[in-house]
């Protein structure tokens, strides 16, 4: 059930300012999304949501980050040829 | 998918299947604490592929499995109502109360519809005023907050005609129940990365220290469940005990400030029931008395209403065969239940963990079929 998926933000409406939300795109599939709790989100933002509301930003230096140790990781092993 | 192919690959994958053979040099049992998590090892056949040492077991991260017997009954006798619009996430529906579910009820022409969020629920109670809209708010603390704050938009647009059933669980009270049972096997957890973007986690150091268990908060794509893993047997093999994050691109240590002010706004945390497990102490939420009007267990006065279970589902009576709530413990694996596979499929379910697709016997039934079936 906290099933969260990624998704893009691709319009911000911040019209009722008591419950922010915005366009967020999931792959080619689009969804209203209450971006409230999110006070910096910015156009372009990779957001993790759920149940319509994003949780969080994507922190996408982190997210480099993991993938990089993935490549040293398999580097590291090759190395070794177990 | 961005943040999602990177996650899923195979070469990474394969990395970290041997760096795990590698470091590991005794046994080990780890619990993944949550049913999404249980998902991504049965579909991508993760325990098959780990070191003989190694043992995952699953935990009770599934809140439509742990929603005790008497919230579905009370879901039902308001869903009942001809005046009433019961809204919920898709996954209840096939649970059963004592002698119904709300799926039944649908086909029987009761008004019982599946939202994608509880905001849409907030709407529809907005265009039909003259019924009463009731939402099932059940889920961790990832979906608390969602639920909270569509309480808050209905007062906030100053509907009357708006409530939940609230029965909301919480992580952590379970972890320490788990680790408190003495008979306990579980040496590390794999913590639910999408609770812990909601509420971070400095709550889990303490209960590490206390019971010298490594946690490692962790995501739900293959390769964050493999480096989870990895990061757990490190720590068990190097005889450490701390947390640690792997899911640093979503989960803070903090976690979301703002959506945890709001939790703590409309909830107050009370004992709460599990199905397959029992009351434990301070591990749910229940909506703050400044809310009461949109509290459906006060608005259709079913507060302190109880409801038996029927023994079929309560996992200790011989005739059911089910051992729903040694499973949801980690006690057992779904292949050591007689019924499973045989008298207990995702049709025919007997215990919960059967129905909801992230439940761990219909994890193990879609992906891993009869294999092991009846011992």
């Amino acid at each position: 059930m906290c099933l969260s998926i990624p998704g893009q933000v691709v319009s911000i409406d911040e019209t009722v300012p008591e419950l922010k939300m915005g366009k967020v795109d999931f792959a080619g599939i689009r969804k209203d999304v209450c971006l409230q709790w999110l006070e910096d989100v910015k156009v372009g933002d990779y957001v993790l949501v759920h149940v319509g509301f994003a949780l969080s930003k994507v922190d996408e230096k982190e997210a480099l980050s993991t993938i990089e140790m993935f490549k040293e990781m398999e580097g590291l092993i090759d190395e070794r040829k177990e | 998918m961005k943040y999602v192919d990177e996650f899923r690959s195979a070469k990474a994958a394969e990395v970290y299947f041997r760096l795990i053979k590698r470091t590991i040099t005794k046994p080990h049992v780890i619990m993944e604490i949550c049913g999404g998590q249980t998902h991504t090892i049965m579909k991508y056949g993760i325990e098959e592929m780990l070191p003989k040492e190694l043992t995952i077991v699953h935990g009770p991260g599934c809140p439509v499995c742990v929603t005790p017997l008497e919230m579905i009954d009370k879901a039902l006798a308001i869903a009942s109502l001809d005046d009433v619009i019961f809204t919920s996430f898709g996954d209840m529906l096939r649970v059963r109360g004592s002698k119904d579910d709300l799926l039944s009820m649908k086909a029987g022409g009761h008004d019982v519809r599946i939202v994608f969020s509880p905001l849409d629920a907030v709407n529809i109670a907005a265009m039909n005023k003259d019924k009463k809209v009731v939402f099932f708010a059940v889920g961790f603390e990832t979906t608390a907050p969602a639920n909270a704050m569509a309480v808050i938009e209905a007062k906030r647009r100053g509907l009357k005609n708006f409530s939940i059933l609230c029965s909301h669980v919480l992580v952590p009270p379970a972890i320490e129940a788990l680790l408190s049972n003495r008979g306990t096997r579980i040496q590390a957890f794999l913590a639910a990365g999408h609770v812990c973007t909601v509420m971070g986690y400095e709550e889990y150091i303490p209960l590490c220290e206390k019971y010298k268990t490594p946690i490692v908060v962790t995501g739900f794509e293959p390769v964050d469940i493999l480096q989870g893993i990895y990061m757990a047997v490190k720590q068990l093999e190097e005889e450490q005990y701390k947390v640690e994050n792997q899911y640093g691109r979503v989960v803070s240590k903090e976690g979301n400030i703002a959506a945890k002010e709001l939790l703590k706004d409309v909830f107050n945390i009370v004992d709460r029931k599990w199905r397959g497990i029992g009351t434990i102490p301070q591990s749910g939420f229940r909506l703050k008395d400044f809310y009461s009007e949109f509290d459906a267990e006060k608005v259709f006065g079913l507060e302190g209403k109880t409801y038996s279970e029927d023994p079929r589902f309560r996992g200790d009576d011989n005739e059911s065969k089910c051992i729903a709530g040694e499973v949801l413990q980690g006690l057992k694996k779904p292949s050591a239940c007689s019924a499973y596979g045989s008298l207990c499929t995702p049709e025919h379910p007997l215990g919960a963990p059967m129905v909801s697709s992230e439940g761990v016997c219909a994890a193990y039934f879609h992906y891993k079929k009869r294999e092991g079936a009846a011992g």
